[in-house]
């Protein structure tokens, strides 16, 4: 009984740092474009954010039954070490795609970290393939494209409506609209996302015998999952934000206000009827068509493509990372003990690469697309041996004076750029 | 394996038609609240000159129009928080 408690705790924890990173990963998806087009400051629009986060925690009384979406036989395979190596498996995805700056599914990242936990534990019988391809891949395609095209033709339809407009007239209004929207998301986030990791603290206290089955999550469930979202959504990921506001596309007040709401309405309207979409991948892809509506927009589809590819591999990645942890953490307590240890390890050398080249609401909106690419080529490159020459790029020139390097930051990624073309590849092969 | 065609269809058609009646009402309001620009390309010229000219004026209807474009919006916003909450 002893090892089960502690057992559960260290779930119940690692629930919690992984709905911490939940919330960082997706403050993109509700105030990128937000910043970028200057509706709220920085710091505001993560603080409006985190606020509505917490409150949509509260809101809702329908809690996720069933934290795979019926993905997984929860009643054979799910034990407190499947989950919990499940958890370590998305934990990391999140960190390394934050670390690339790719805004990718905390959702897939989590079904990804059971699927693969369950795979290795109790076999490939463990998981329902068709309600993988319900669940995951037909909205991993449908999202986007939904959000997409609803966006671009929003963007046209407002940009024709308003051409006699000056832009100088209009932009309060549209900044006004962009918030609302942005503030629909950010609930109906802290909604969903936060009910899913109560749901995996109440199946973890369910199966060890704390609370009766089919109860309710208890009170400091749900404060504690609220908080940790909010703290996660707070603290922003700046680098994600950057890439959603700033890489994709140059968002202007219309198009902002046309993908934000195009956003809303599509998370909104597909939860409503039944048809769960990716928060991130609809946001994604209607700042796309945003970029598209425009008459002389350009979406960077090197950026688009760099995103794809981490949504297509996000579900594998951290089913890898979870299938592994889950081989060692069977293993017993030192097992556990060893895949905790080896994840906070993991967890800090992120960090300190990200150290290298930091992205803060100071300097979110400065750079564009070659942002990312700088960021991946250098963690390639602590990895790897780095070939001559480029190594000079991203090491030597931001280490000093990170926070105020307006001039400087312009040229670096573009130094980097040709280096880091095989970015994608590389961010593949440093996760698993 | 089936996939829920009729779902996605509906969850395509309902996304296109209220985000771009959204957006549409909505930008109707900005147009309505605001001036209109003196020549398609003297953007900076009407920003310039404050639009004092009666001409750019918006009409006491536009505006009351506007204000029923607003308020449409809202209670869209407001039928998307019953959504969350609900």
């Amino acid at each position: 009984m002893e090892h089960i408690t502690l057992l559960i705790g260290i779930v119940i924890i690692t629930a919690l740092v992984f709905d911490f990173t939940n919330g960082f990963h997706d403050t993109a998806n509700a105030m990128a474009t937000t910043i970028s087009t200057g509706a709220l400051g920085p710091r505001v629009a993560v603080a409006m954010s985190a606020v509505l986060n917490l409150a949509g925690a509260f809101l809702s009384v329908e809690v996720a039954k069933t934290i795979s979406g019926g993905m997984l036989d929860e009643d054979s395979g799910i034990r407190p070490e499947v989950i919990f190596a499940g958890l370590v498996g998305a934990i990391l995805w999140n960190l390394v795609t934050w670390l690339a700056g790719l805004p990718s599914s905390s959702s897939h990242a989590l079904f990804g970290g059971l699927i693969g936990a369950t795979v290795a534990a109790v076999g490939i019988g463990g998981v329902n393939g068709d309600a993988i391809v319900m669940k995951v891949l037909i909205p991993a395609v449908a999202a986007p494209l939904v959000a997409g095209i609803a966006t671009v033709a929003a963007t046209r339809l407002t940009y024709r409506l308003g051409r006699d407009r000056a832009p100088e007239e209009t932009a309060k209004g549209y900044r006004a609209g962009q918030i609302a929207s942005a503030a629909l998301v950010s609930l109906a986030h802290g909604t969903n996302d936060a009910q899913k990791t109560m749901g995996v603290i109440t199946l973890a206290l369910v199966t060890g015998g704390v609370i009766a089955p089919d109860s309710d999550p208890p009170m400091w469930v749900i404060v504690s999952a609220g908080l940790a979202i909010a703290l996660g959504t707070y603290l922003g990921g700046w680098r994600i934000i950057r890439t959603m506001g700033k890489g994709i596309t140059d968002i202007q007040p219309p198009q902002g206000f046309a993908a934000q709401t195009g956003a809303a309405t599509v998370i909104l309207a597909s939860s409503h009827i039944g048809f769960a979409l990716s928060t991130t991948q609809v946001c994604s892809g209607a700042v796309m068509g945003a970029g598209l509506g425009r008459k002389g927009g350009v979406v960077r589809w090197s950026t688009a493509g760099r995103m794809v590819i981490a949504w297509v591999l996000t579900l594998p990645a951290a089913g890898l990372i979870a299938a592994g942890a889950a081989i060692l953490a069977d293993q017993g307590n030192w097992g556990v003990a060893a895949v905790a240890v080896l994840a906070i390890a993991a967890c800090g050398v992120i960090w300190v690469l990200s150290r290298r080249k930091p992205v803060d609401h100071s300097n979110v909106n400065e750079v564009g697309t070659s942002e990312p690419v700088g960021v991946v080529t250098a963690a390639l490159q602590s990895v790897a041996p780095p070939p001559v020459g480029s190594i000079a790029g991203p090491g030597s020139g931001t280490d000093t004076t990170a926070d105020s390097t307006t001039a400087t930051t312009t040229d670096q990624p573009k130094a980097v750029a040709t280096a880091g073309s095989a970015a994608p590849a590389a961010s593949s092969s440093t996760s698993s | 394996m089936s996939i829920d065609w009729a779902a996605l269809g509906q969850v395509f058609g309902v996304s296109l038609a209220v985000t771009v009646g959204v957006v549409g009402v909505f930008t109707l309001g900005i147009v309505g609240t605001s001036r209109k620009e003196l020549r398609p390309d003297g953007a900076a010229a009407a920003a310039a000159t404050g639009g004092v000219t009666a001409q750019g004026g918006a009409s006491a209807l536009a505006r009351s129009g506007a204000y029923a474009c607003f308020a449409l919006c809202a209670a869209v916003v407001a039928y998307g928080i019953y959504l969350i909450v609900a």
